[in-house]
């Protein structure tokens, strides 16, 4: 799950849908690559409905390392 | 006290006409432009100046065709061409006859200089162009925090896809320091390994404020990030460096933040139809596979299989009909050509000959029979008539009106008495009937007649 990107799970299931209209597959097989895309579909839209927006910004430790805090956007400060 | 020359303004106008424009027929002057207008007349006029004086100038259509570059208020040019007085308005002119652009200057000259080493290097190369993730998790952005980029890209990214991670690095992103920060805050957010993709933001400025972009540190810290850079530098008309280097470049902040965000919505409607495609993909597949089945199962070789048998039974019943017709067919063939071959043969044959020959002969009989039959039928009419017409002259016709004929036996007609002797048998023919008679008495003379 750790390795799941939206991007990769998208290009994926856009895949299996092609390969299965294509109807070249035996039927094991298209149903095997069904459950798949069925498993991707439903772990990308679990993913746009739960990402959540964090806005961070870089600073620095006390040894110089690079580290996140939150931050808050300034109010619309826009010229 | 001498006379006052005077002039008249027309004279004096004449007189410096001809003084200057025969002194300055040709000369180059440098200067700025400044104040250029191109009316519709297709000449142009500007104003030529420095920092103490101004020289009007006019440049004639067919000379400003050639003009090779474009000249813009601002620029320093070499104009070369010749005065020119305008009496009617007491102004003279520069009618220009070439114009060029003078050496750029010093902070210019740096620019091209650095682009040059730069392109040369082949950090320019659109072979080293990244792709932009299609879906980032995490944008970083290097800017100012308090500035309008960030508050333009922060509204675009909500507005699209709510739910991404943003790692700002904030720095400066003019004066002295600038340049040092930026490449720091490139080097740490291309450090954090879920940054995606980062942009490099500022806000509109003049060329100068745009120098931190210009230099050649931050020029190579975009060019060795990890992830694709996008440069939004919010300066539509000057490139700088740093736009060169990165993957891509925005013409605006936003315009950065809508490259690398697409729409949420967008996003969920592709995923939803990506669903729908693949369950009506599977539910095709399904289908086939079932209709593969059937049709499999309703192959006759399952449902009877005798059928097959049977039929190839038949076919060879079919084939051997059709063997034997063909045979007989052949041989009737054979038959009939040698009949017709024997038959030419055989009426040549003699006996052929003869037989046909007898047959003519015994037509010709027939019809010769024929003939005659109907000869004698017509001769046998004739004679009926001629009887008839003989009987009414026969002289036995008399025997009628009481007269008798006698005849001897030999049938001769009795005339004379002398001719017969008593005792002779004669026949006398009456009307009706006849009398077989014997002479009694032969009277030579009958008196009675006798006159």
């Amino acid at each position: 799950m750790s390795d799941f990107t939206f991007e990769k799970a998208l290009g994926r299931l856009e895949e299996i849908v092609d390969q299965l209209e294509g109807g070249g597959l035996p039927l094991e097989e298209s149903l095997r690559v069904f459950e798949e895309g069925v498993g991707l579909a439903r772990r990308c839209a679990r993913y746009l409905d739960e990402a959540e927006k964090r806005i961070e910004l870089l600073t620095r430790d006390e040894r110089g390392g690079p580290r996140t805090e939150p931050f808050e956007p300034p109010a619309d400060e826009r010229e | 006290m001498a006379e006052r020359a005077v002039y008249t303004v027309t004279e004096l106008t004449a007189r410096i006409k001809g003084h200057l424009e025969e002194r300055f027929p040709a000369f180059w002057v440098q200067g700025e432009i400044s104040n250029l207008r191109l009316p519709a007349s297709g000449h142009a006029y500007f104003t030529l100046k420095d920092d103490q004086a101004q020289l009007r100038c006019v440049l004639f259509r067919n000379r400003w065709r050639r003009v090779r570059f474009e000249p813009e208020d601002g620029l320093a040019v070499l104009a070369f061409g010749g005065l020119d007085v305008y009496a009617a308005r007491g102004e003279y002119q520069l009618v220009v006859d070439l114009l060029e652009p003078k050496g750029l200057g010093a902070l210019q000259l740096a620019f091209e200089q650095l682009k040059r080493r730069l392109l040369a290097e082949g950090l320019f190369d659109p072979a080293r162009k990244r792709p932009l993730p299609p879906f980032p998790r995490t944008i970083g952005i290097v800017t100012s925090p308090s500035g309008a980029a960030l508050s333009d890209v922060l509204r675009i990214v909500g507005r699209r896809f709510a739910g991404l991670r943003i790692v700002i690095a904030p720095v400066r992103v003019q004066g002295e320091e600038a340049p040092a920060e930026i490449v720091r805050g490139l080097r740490d957010l291309d450090a954090l390994p879920e940054v995606d993709v980062v942009i490099v933001a500022r806000g509109g400025g003049s060329i100068e404020d745009l120098s931190a972009f210009n230099d050649e540190r931050v020029a190579r810290a975009i060019a060795a990030c990890r992830v694709p850079v996008i440069s939004a530098v919010g300066h539509e008309t000057d490139v700088t460096i740093a736009d060169l280097v990165a993957d891509l470049r925005a013409p605006t902040p936003s315009g950065a933040a809508e490259l690398v965000v697409r729409e949420k919505v967008a996003v969920g409607r592709e995923v939803a139809g990506l669903r729908e495609r693949l369950a009506q993909a599977i539910a095709a597949r399904l289908a086939h596979a079932r209709r593969q089945v059937d049709w499999l199962a309703r192959r006759r070789v399952l449902t009877e299989p005798g059928r097959a048998l049977r039929d190839r039974h038949r076919r060879l019943d079919e084939l051997s009909v059709r063997l034997r017709a063909a045979i007989r067919a052949a041989h009737r063939q054979a038959a009939h050509r040698t009949a017709l071959g024997a038959g030419a043969l055989s009426s040549l044959h003699p006996l052929a000959r003869i037989s046909r020959d007898r047959a003519v002969l015994a037509q010709l009989r027939g019809r010769l029979q024929a003939a005659g039959t109907g000869h004698v039928k017509a001769c046998r009419g004739g004679f009926v008539a001629a009887v008839g017409r003989l009987q009414s002259l026969s002289p036995l016709a008399v025997l009628g009106r009481g007269y008798s004929v006698t005849r001897l036996a030999s049938g001769a007609v009795l005339q004379r008495a002398a001719d017969v002797h008593p005792g002779d048998v004669v026949e006398v023919l009456l009307r009706e009937g006849a009398l077989d008679a014997r002479v009694e008495r032969v009277k030579e003379r009958d008196e009675r007649l006798h006159v």
